[in-house]
């Protein structure tokens, strides 16, 4: 039961990355965005109920209202203000190719997370690939989108996927202080590059990083 | 109770100018700050040399000799930077590009900085060293891109987006590395010293994950190629003070934590792995700004890319991993962090008395600024590595140790770089130095101007250092004595 339900957090959250990959609308990329914080919730609470540790019950709460509330909210706020332009119009690398790049990026993880599988086999360790596949295309849509919105959904999906590989490794638990401090780091970029996005859009007229033409050798 | 004193005091030095703004009374507690840090790092010193190394309380902070001397190198370059900071605003807010406002939001930035900077170096955790790195990220975003022109703003993303990506790998790793020390008998959790003690015991492929995870995210907030984009632009359009902080010790705080990395990679996996992984890095930075300084046309990138060599070269001496590279390396930290530090707050006055940063506009620098050119002038021979500045010395240990290291190649390919970095500094600095000045109209309407008298010690610490070191020798021998591993 613990394992089948592991495993279908983690097909949801490779799901939503791959979602996230394949739409171009913005408000429709925040709300899959959304969706895939609660799905991280749910990945812990799985384990919180496999541990039956109250701590880590805590913690999944936490990610719910971070990651499935507070965060897709803040994007959404800047999505609100960007008025016309709410679609990634014109990413460096197109719908097909974006998904067969997952898909390679797949296969990748899976290869370079070996030592870490073999290291301590269990239901937990077996799902880490998923996560780093997560880190990997959240590292892809933050090079190939053009958009600031659309690169900052990409630095959260990495975030998402080291979160999961996070919970999937250390059930102890790296430490309240260290979580702590990286949740509150987080959530300060991520409110740093939204009043930048905003900022950007007062100085640029519009938030499509092929203005961004001022730096240069 | 020493140990929080570097933190504690930069943030009550924010919330001093967060509450009382900028005024007389206020102008010059930055500088009493950093002052108080530079003091409470002597004192430290002097402490760990005697008795060894010092531990707060709480376990959570832990100073070596290394901790120590990292410490001082951000008293140092926080006070130059801070001491130049009331005169800049003055002028700029005279000018009318700033109000007293940004003055003060200024002021408290730049205190979080320098708190999260010590916070970085004193940590005992390898979890909190990231957590402070990440923090200088997210406190100065809003101080590179104060101007909120489009080239600062656009510098300020970059930033941002760039490094928090990159640190964010270094989480990754982070979590990684804690996963193989939980699975090895006797180690729990990130403190570096238990980390360091059983390393040898660490599953070697887990922990080859975890060490390119956080070279690679360190090494993007060190300015080291390939994730060094973001560098050039914030440096450039940050305001000079903040270009002297984030240039004189920013970087060298991320390097600090790839040191403390590297002990541990050392010991699990021996030498030869991140000696591969920092030499590859060291000499594409070298590479990178080698080709971008030949017919650079701005100033402040120039001093921005020479950065980037700096550091590629304290990697390299990282790499090689002798008692002599490390100790080169250190002082190489600290001589560049003094010289950097005094050249691009003379680039900010440049900047301020002539309006522009295109090395082409400004001519004839010697005859209408005298005091100003020649402070910039002996900036950059320090920069370049000519004796009797401290970076001479340091140059010639670094390159020393990589012979006798047996990477004669590697040494020869990053000394014939060096060279070239070095002509094509001289012949930019030559074309603002020298020559006619412009006629009188399009000269900046402010007179000859005193150099701040910051800058000139700067300079005449970087001299000292060089030709009699006092007691630093003895503090960088404690200060590399953990981090060779010989295995």
């Amino acid at each position: 039961m613990h394992v089948q339900l592991l495993d279908l957090a983690c097909g949801a959250l490779l799901l939503t990355a791959v979602l996230v990959l394949w739409r171009r609308e913005l408000a429709v990329i925040i709300r899959v965005f959304a969706l895939q914080g609660a799905v991280l919730a749910v990945l812990v609470g799985v384990l919180a109920a496999h541990e039956g540790s109250a701590e880590l019950w805590a913690v999944a709460a936490g990610v719910l209202v971070l990651r499935a509330g507070i965060l897709p909210h803040l994007l959404r706020r800047a999505l609100a203000g960007a008025g016309e332009s709410r679609r990634e119009t014109r990413p460096l690398v197109n719908v097909s190719a974006s998904l067969l790049a997952a898909a390679a990026l797949t296969l990748l993880a899976y290869a370079v997370s070996q030592p870490l599988v073999q290291l301590a086999p269990s239901a937990a360790t077996q799902a880490v690939p998923v996560g780093v596949t997560v880190v990997l295309i959240g590292f892809f849509v933050l090079v190939t989108r053009r958009r600031a919105l659309s690169q900052l959904v990409g630095f959260l999906l990495m975030d998402n996927g080291i979160t999961a590989v996070g919970f999937l490794l250390t059930t102890t638990g790296v430490g309240l202080v260290v979580e702590l401090g990286v949740s509150l780091d987080v959530l300060l970029a991520v409110l740093v590059m939204q009043v930048l996005t905003t900022r950007m859009r007062e100085t640029f007229g519009d938030t499509d990083l092929d203005e961004l033409r001022e730096l240069r050798d | 109770m020493t140990l929080l004193v570097p933190v504690g005091v930069p943030v009550l030095g924010a919330l001093v100018h967060l509450l009382f703004g900028r005024r007389r009374a206020t102008t010059w507690a930055g500088a009493a700050s950093a002052a108080v840090v530079l003091a409470t790092a002597v004192a430290l010193a002097v402490r760990v040399s005697r008795s060894g190394p010092v531990t707060a309380p709480a376990g959570l902070l832990r100073a070596d000799a290394l901790s120590a001397f990292m410490l001082l190198v951000i008293g140092a370059v926080g006070l130059i930077a801070t001491a130049a900071t009331p005169a800049y605003f003055r002028t700029e807010v005279e000018a009318g590009r700033a109000t007293t406002r940004t003055a003060a939001r200024h002021g408290v930035l730049v205190q979080l900085f320098l708190a999260t900077m010590a916070l970085a170096v004193l940590a005992a955790n390898l979890g909190v060293v990231w957590v402070a790195v990440e923090a200088t990220t997210i406190v100065t975003a809003f101080l590179v891109g104060q101007r909120r022109t489009r080239a600062s703003v656009e510098a300020a993303w970059k930033y941002v987006v760039i490094c928090s990506a990159g640190i964010a790998l270094a989480l990754l790793g982070t979590i990684v590395l804690n996963f193989a020390a939980a699975h090895t008998p006797g180690t729990a959790g990130l403190d570096l010293v238990t980390l360091s003690a059983q390393a040898p015991g660490l599953d070697p492929g887990v922990t080859r994950i975890a060490i390119v995870l956080l070279v690679l995210g360190f090494g993007t907030k060190a300015g080291l190629a390939p994730l060094h984009a973001w560098l050039p632009d914030a440096h450039s359009q940050a305001p000079a003070p903040v270009s002297a902080l984030m240039s004189g010790v920013l970087l060298s705080v991320a390097l600090y934590a790839i040191l403390r990395v590297k002990v541990i990679s050392d010991a699990a996996l021996g030498t030869g792995f991140a000696r591969t992984l920092l030499t590859v890095m060291a000499l594409a930075s070298l590479v990178l700004a080698a080709s971008l300084l030949i017919g650079q046309r701005d100033y402040k990138r120039m001093l921005a890319y020479s950065s980037i060599e700096h550091l590629g070269l304290v990697a390299f001496g990282a790499a090689i991993g002798s008692p002599l590279a490390l100790t080169a390396a250190l002082l190489h930290v600290l001589g560049h962090g003094l010289a950097k530090a005094v050249l691009f707050l003379g680039a900010g006055r440049v900047l301020q008395v002539t309006g522009t940063s295109r090395i082409d506009g400004v001519r004839g620098l010697l005859a209408r600024h005298p005091a100003l050119a020649t402070t910039f002038g002996a900036g950059v021979l320090a920069l370049i590595g000519l004796p009797p500045f401290s970076l001479f010395a340091s140059e010639l240990g670094i390159v020393r140790a990589g012979f006798s290291a047996g990477l004669g190649l590697v040494t020869s390919a990053a000394l014939l770089l060096v060279l070239v970095i070095a002509a094509a500094l001289i012949t930019g600095t030559s074309r603002m130095l020298l020559g006619p000045p412009p006629t009188e109209d399009a000269a900046g309407t402010a007179a000859a101007s005193p150099v701040p008298i910051a800058l000139a010690g700067g300079l005449l610490a970087c001299a000292v250092l060089g030709v009699a070191a006092g007691g630093l020798p003895a503090l960088l021998d404690l200060a590399t004595h953990p981090l060779v591993v010989t295995r």
